[in-house]
């Protein structure tokens, strides 16, 4: 089952990646080479093999329902590359009604 | 133009009642400055983990019991991928496949002729909620506040091929849900700041067809009148692109509630495209049955179940016991008022009344009236009593509602005492005297115009005479004529 250029353009309309046609192409055709690697997986029988979630047969760790204090919003907004100190927020590419 | 009929999907989310988030202890809280309640794991910073939440799990666990679901004893989490920046992490950890919290549930609704329907629940599941995006006008990009990242969200799925069959049972769906959702305590059900939210994927098709139409999901939708009306258009919207040619387009539509139209919002990613798989961060949920027995003995009774018992316990109509049963609190009010009154009729009937229309005006819930239960059903008492009428009533629980005193209090202070017979035989005398035509009508044969001497009488009165005696010396008064 080999991705179409249609589809890369699709996925990449969805990441707002604007794509030349060359480069169309060339992601396409790697794409199309990763999903033949993985594509050998399928090679296996799995018939009686149970969907594995998790390799580890642990209990999951759960937590009280306690609060605690959180970051301060000066540490928090200096891991952002463009901030809008006035909003208090991290800066995004605006989406709607694009 | 074929006949259309149109069926509904819904998809709701609450944001549940928890103190800290579902993997961190961030607190949970509605509004605030941006990005106050962040930390490493809800911003996605590198090498932070995600750790449950128990009481998240137990709200959706408890969700899933009171909607008739089988729980998984077996639950995965899944990453849900996609481009957009309101989750830091690039993913929403959600539960994809067949191994969500709960599984194949079904509620109950009541329609207003009073038949029931069920509606078919396919699956319960927990999630994240996502962080804001602010969109300020001008600036030409938009700001992300992250204080909702990971809140716990619970996620209900009706299931298909869909039950509901009309916008007014959507809404009657979303309805009971919050109310189930209400009375568990897992969510404070408020649409309004969108902490419980109803995403309708109506579709219409020509009466007879055996495929169902191609559906729209509706968002925006932030009151119960809303997603009846935003299903009522959307539908509408759909026959018309249908009958002019045209085919529905699957999308997210946003519902504008002032212009009252639904408009084609961002295109989203198809399923496969979420690129879902395991979420390596979490071991998957074992469940305990012994727990969950637990759990499904201490659940409340549930609106639908209250609702039967009152209208058995206390002989009330469907209507009464529907609308009291709303909130889990108003019950709880009208089952302590309803305590040692012989009428508990006329305590629902003041409730509803009276007292939800002064309750009304004030802004407030019908049990946080400055009226207590036990003063209401002193009220109530008086009446049956005798010691006041109905009609004296109706002033008395004004000035209860105002000023917080008791009925007896508010009759003695505004001398509501009801008037002895002796009064109101002169009263009687009076009014027959006044009124000979009348009175001629009467013995002539005309019965029904008594009705016109009691209410005078009443008048007279002040409403303090009981209608009882009125009616009572009025005929021994006709009689001596």
């Amino acid at each position: 089952m080999a991705l179409t250029r249609e589809e890369v353009r699709g996925v990449a309309t969805l990441a707002r990646l604007d794509l030349k046609d060359n480069e169309t192409d060339r992601l396409t055709h790697h794409l199309n080479d990763l999903l033949a690697q993985f594509a050998r997986l399928q090679e296996l029988n799995t018939e009686d093999v149970p969907p594995t979630a998790h390799a580890v047969p642990v209990a999951a760790a759960l937590r009280e329902d306690v609060a605690r204090p959180s970051l301060p919003r000066e540490a928090v907004m200096a891991n952002g590359p463009q901030v809008d100190r006035e909003l208090g927020g991290f800066i995004v590419p605006q989406v709607i009604g694009e | 133009m074929p006949l259309y009929e149109t069926h509904v999907g819904m998809e709701c989310h609450a944001e549940l009642l928890t103190e800290s988030k579902m993997f961190c202890g961030c607190r949970n809280e509605f509004g605030g400055e941006p990005n106050t309640r962040t930390c490493p794991v809800c911003l996605g910073l590198p090498g932070s983990l995600p750790v449950f939440n128990k009481k998240a799990i137990e709200h959706v666990v408890r969700t899933a019991l009171a909607l008739n679901c089988t729980i998984s004893l077996h639950s995965v989490f899944h990453r849900k991928n996609y481009f957009y920046p309101d989750l830091p992490k690039g993913y929403q950890i959600s539960q994809y496949g067949n191994t969500p919290i709960g599984v194949n549930g079904w509620l109950e609704i009541e329609k207003p002729d009073g038949t029931t329907k069920k509606i078919h629940i396919t699956r319960v599941h927990l999630e994240e909620d996502t962080g804001k995006l602010i969109h300020s006008d001008g600036a030409g990009y938009s700001v992300v506040d992250y204080n909702r990242s990971s809140v716990p969200l619970m996620e209900i799925v009706t299931a298909f091929p869909p039950d509901i069959e009309s916008a007014e049972e959507a809404r009657l769906y979303a309805e009971t849900l919050r109310s189930i959702l209400i009375y568990l305590g897992v969510s404070d059900g408020k649409m309004e700041q969108g902490s419980l939210r109803a995403e309708p994927n109506p579709s219409v098709r020509p009466v007879g067809s055996d495929t169902f139409g191609t559906k729209t999901e509706l968002k925006n939708l932030n009151s119960f009148r809303s997603v009846q009306r935003g299903i009522e258009y959307e539908a509408q919207r759909q026959i018309e692109v249908i009958e002019s040619g045209g085919r529905v387009t699957q999308e997210t539509r946003g519902w504008d509630d002032e212009k009252g139209i639904s408009f084609s919002q961002r295109s989203k990613e198809v399923e496969q495209e979420y690129r879902y798989f395991p979420e390596p961060d979490l071991i998957p949920l074992e469940f305990d049955p012994e727990w969950l027995e637990s759990l499904r003995a201490e659940l409340p009774e549930l609106p639908n179940a209250k609702k039967r018992r009152l209208m058995e316990q206390y002989g009330l109509p469907a209507t009464d016991a529907a609308q009291l049963v709303l909130e889990r609190e108003t019950a709880d009010y009208f089952e302590q008022a309803a305590r040692g009154v012989k009428d508990t009729k006329a305590v629902a009937n003041w409730m509803l009344g009276d007292l939800a229309r002064l309750a009304n005006a004030s802004g407030l819930a019908i049990h946080a009236a400055p009226i207590p239960p036990a003063a209401l059903a002193e009220m109530v008492g008086l009446i049956e009593s005798g010691a006041m009428t109905g009609k004296i009533a109706k002033t008395v629980i004004e000035e209860m509602f105002a000023t917080g005193k008791s009925a007896p209090q508010v009759v003695q202070e505004k001398g509501l005492t009801v008037s002895g017979a002796d009064e109101v035989a002169g009263i009687v005398a009076k009014v027959v005297a006044a009124n000979p035509d009348v009175v001629a009508k009467i013995k002539a044969g005309n019965d029904k115009s008594i009705g016109f001497l009691v209410g005078q009488v009443m008048k007279e009165s002040k409403g303090r005479a009981k209608p009882d005696d009125v009616n009572r010396l009025l005929r021994e008064e006709m009689d001596k004529l």
